[in-house]
């Protein structure tokens, strides 16, 4: 069900812009003020919240340790998974951010009931989870930077150079980019796990289909307008300058196409900030990650550290065991006299 | 203890697919066998004055009826303590907000493995709060509700808390494969605060709590017994070896002073790890003494309280102060150097006398720079330096009817990273060592299923059902290599896995890594030793 409302709510997305920008002629509000406002409250939310994250302490180090501590001279240290300083923590980091390090550690639990024989729990390698977030990541980012060149003005070489590599198959025309196709194949599979993974689909929520199908969305309608409709690229180039640089045209001849891929791309900006898709900026805070195993070596403060809470005291202790302590010859502070 | 299934018909019984209904609407199942018993009145009185503002609501109350007597406003008290802690930890607000169900976690946790409950699928467990954070605290969650997974405060929500974080054994094995490192124990450790606030609380975490205040230790053995169990350890170790070894107990100016679970000293087979520490620190003549106002290694303060947890580590420092010691050597015990290691010095860095120095060993000279801020070292550590510089004189054959393995305990591994020091000891007192199956053993290693709290007899269902791993791992190498011996660094894994392995891999027994030691150990001056620390005799002494 929570899939079907999600994807309700795309198609309902798709036909106000379809509606909106095409019926009623809404070009200027579909091309500027949505785009426009989407973006602001994108950036304020997304600092927003990265700041809400950062002004709280985190109390305690408690690091994640995957490997081996630092600990005497000729045992070898495990730096990448178990760091004790900030470089091998950064290098932690970002092995995390960029390879999806603990995820390609995962396995899968296969419970084998063999009749007559001893029953086995297995752990075997399943990578695909990785290989296809991976994907699904690099593509989306490929794909951004792409996208660049319509607000620059020259291209830089690098996003030329970017877009030539993802198009080097050379199929089909226009040309093809590998990323497009990556990207269906990433969402895809992330989709249909949460579909027919029972254990998945149990989980699931809105909360986690409607970004999926939103962008799977944003990608169809993109590719429909590329390579279907075969928009023209300059007449948008020439919107989108207009947005950045605030000569705000009324364009024409646009295909509704290209309002209803803003729209879904308006929408996913506006969401992002409130939503799950924040681990983008919340990875980089997670402490069990970001964190140095090194609270034996140095001092680590906790702000919220009570001096008030202290351990039931020795003299206590002593007070009431006095008696028995002494007969049995244990040392004391006071023995029972000095006490009396 | 109640009566349980028979391991064949447990494997059988678990199936993985999730229930037609969904999670927010399958109701608690509170029958005995479920949950923990709560805590004793007089306990909880006794603890509400010890340690202030951690625990509410005293009273006698059973899980089983329908009114949990909890206090009119109690609604209030959870959501305002959790909104306090969601601004003063960064770790509770982060997680609550980044995870994405991407499910890595969900076939990690061992309860999931042995039960196929889907509440002990650790993105769940935490969705049971993450969903009264959407409901209460975001604005999305109030207008929407169930559709984003929001919900309410309510008294059922509480007894779902109830039973469901009384189900994780802050083992954080899902934090390890979490690609945001989101850790169920931070989730867990935060709830159960709430629930204290309360009066939600179990007996089996609560009662040492309050012991281990008064009496220094978990089991409450008042001074005066604590000398006479050393003494009678002394005595077996006469008897085994032929001499007479001194220990010394809250004596002052002496180096060192060493702190071990008190497992280790009141139950079979953690004496016998207790015996090899005092073997050891006579071979090498250390200068050192015991405590009995700290007599108490491990701290059940970490699955009640970060409050709590620094009253009881605070006597570490304190008493170590008071007999001049110079720096703390610590027994096996895995939470407790999970408290050590990540917030001993944190907590309570400041009770630290002048007198304390970075840990030195006087035998090798080897500066534990690791520990320079805490002064505490793990005996692992320890002797792992001590054999690297030949000070022990081994004998290993004495072990050469042990074929083992080595159980790396959570909190040594996830919280820490100790993984070839205890492996070094081990190999140089044993011939025969295999690991267990490489998914199961070092960072990946599988909970006893009776950590943080729970290694009690009435949900032995559950915590059965949660060892399946460990004991299915460890049914394989006692198959495929002839292991009869379980080696590890955990007091709680000594009381738990025995049950563990009788239960999954019959036939195997459980040793702490000092035990062994203690066995392959020459004491100069000591006579022929005819039998091991359990007093069975060594290969070749056999009685025909």
């Amino acid at each position: 069900m929570n899939a079907i409302y999600s994807l309700l709510l795309v198609l309902a997305l798709v036909v106000i812009a379809t509606l909106g920008a095409g019926a009623a002629k809404m070009q200027t509000i579909f091309a500027y003020c949505v785009p426009g406002t989407a973006f602001i409250i994108f950036v304020v939310g997304f600092v927003c919240k990265i700041i809400s994250w950062a002004k709280r302490p985190v109390p305690f180090r408690i690091p994640t340790t995957g490997g081996q501590q630092q600990s005497l001279d000729w045992i070898v240290q495990n730096k990448w998974d178990n760091p004790s300083t900030g470089p091998q923590t950064a290098m932690r980091m970002l092995l995390e951010v960029l390879a999806f390090r603990s995820l390609f550690r995962n396995t899968k639990v296969v419970l084998k009931h063999d009749e007559g024989k001893n029953p086995v729990v297995a752990y075997v390698s399943n990578k695909w989870l990785w290989l296809f977030a991976l994907l699904f990541h690099y593509s989306f980012l490929i794909i951004v930077v792409r996208h660049m060149r319509l607000f620059l003005q020259p291209v830089p070489q690098v996003i030329n150079a970017l877009e030539f590599m993802d198009g080097i198959l050379q199929i089909y025309a226009p040309v093809l980019y590998q990323t497009d196709m990556l990207i269906l194949a990433g969402a895809g599979f992330l989709l249909a796990r949460r579909l027919f993974d029972a254990k998945l689909r149990y989980i699931s929520l809105v909360n986690d289909y409607f970004p999926l199908i939103l962008i799977l969305a944003i990608a169809l309608s993109g590719m429909y307008m590329r390579y279907i409709a075969k928009v023209d690229v300059m007449a948008i180039k020439e919107v989108v300058m207009g947005l950045t640089t605030f000569h705000f045209k009324a364009p024409a001849g646009i295909d509704v196409s290209f309002y209803v891929h803003l729209f879904l791309v308006s929408t996913l900006l506006v969401y992002f900030p409130f939503s799950k898709l924040m681990h983008l900026g919340g990875v980089f805070l997670s402490p069990t990650r970001n964190m140095p195993n090194d609270t034996r070596m140095l001092h680590y403060e906790n702000p919220w550290n009570n001096p008030a809470i202290k351990p039931h005291s020795y003299e206590a202790y002593e007070d009431e065991f006095r008696e028995p302590m002494f007969e049995a010859g244990l040392p004391l502070e006071k023995n029972p006299e000095e006490a009396a | 203890m109640a009566k349980i299934l028979k391991p064949d018909e447990m494997l059988r019984s678990i199936n993985y697919t999730p229930p037609a209904t969904g999670w927010m609407e399958t109701p608690n199942d509170l029958s005995p066998g479920r949950f923990a018993y709560p805590a004793k009145l007089d306990k909880m009185e006794y603890l509400i004055h010890e340690i202030p503002g951690q625990f509410g609501n005293p009273r006698t109350w059973n899980p089983t009826d329908d009114d949990w007597q909890l206090p009119s406003n109690w609604k209030e008290i959870v959501v305002n303590g959790f909104r306090e802690r969601l601004d003063k930890y960064r770790s509770l607000k982060v997680f609550m907000d980044i995870c994405v169900r991407c499910g890595a976690c969900a076939d990690k946790c061992h309860f999931f493995i042995g039960g196929g409950d889907p509440k002990n699928m650790p993105v769940l467990r935490a969705e049971l709060m993450r969903s009264i954070y959407r409901g209460e605290f975001t604005l999305a969650g109030k207008i929407l509700g169930k559709l984003t997974g929001a919900r309410v405060m309510e008294e059922d929500v509480l007894k779902e808390w109830f039973l469901y974080f009384y189900q994780c054994t802050e083992c954080r094995r899902c934090s390890l494969y979490c690609p945001y490192g989101i850790d169920t124990a931070e989730v867990t450790m935060m709830a159960r605060e709430l629930m204290h606030l309360v009066g939600i609380n179990i007996n089996w975490i609560m009662e040492p709590v309050a012991n281990c205040t008064r009496t220094g230790n978990h089991l409450g053995i008042q001074p005066h017994a604590f000398k006479d169990i050393v003494e009678f350890m002394v005595d077996d170790i006469e008897t085994i070896t032929g001499k007479h070894i001194n220990v010394p107990l809250n004596e002052k100016g002496h180096e060192v002073i060493f702190i071990t679970p008190s497992g280790d000293v009141f139950a079979d087979p953690g004496i016998y790890t207790f015996m090899g520490y005092l073997m050891l620190f006579d071979a090498i003549g250390l200068d050192y003494t015991l405590s009995t106002y700290a007599s108490e290694g491990g701290n059940f303060g970490l699955f009640t309280s970060a409050d709590t947890m620094k009253a009881l580590n605070g006597k570490m420092y304190a008493e170590a102060n008071r007999l001049g010691a110079k720096w703390i050597l610590g027994g096996e015990c895995g939470h407790m150097w999970r408290v050590i290691n990540q917030y001993m010095d944190t907590m309570n860095g400041s009770l630290q006398g002048p007198q304390m120095q970075t840990p030195v060993s006087p035998i090798t000279g080897t500066v534990f720079s690791n520990a320079k801020q805490t002064k505490m070292v793990h005996i692992a550590e320890f002797t792992a330096d001590l054999i690297k510089h030949g000070k022990l004189n081994l004998d290993p054959s004495r072990n050469s009817d042990i074929i083992a393995t080595f159980h790396d305990s959570c909190n040594p591994a996830r919280a820490m990273g100790m993984f070839e020091e205890p492996r070094y000891v081990l190999k140089n007192v044993v011939d025969n060592f295999h690991e267990m199956p490489i998914g199961t053993i070092r960072e990946q290693t599988f909970c006893c299923a009776g950590g943080s709290g729970l290694n009690t007899d009435e949900i032995m269902d559950i915590r059965m059902r949660g060892g399946l791993p460990r004991g299915n791992a460890l049914s394989y190498v006692q198959q495929k290599h002839g292991v009869n011996t379980m080696t590890c660094v955990c007091a709680i894994d000594r009381a738990t896995l025995i049950p563990l392995a009788d239960y999954w891999a019959p036939g195997v027994k459980i040793t702490g890594l000092h035990e062994l030691v203690g066995n392959a150990l020459i004491l100069d001056g000591e006579g022929e030793r005819t039998m091991n620390l359990r007093q069975e005799p060594l290969p070749g002494f056999e009685e025909e």
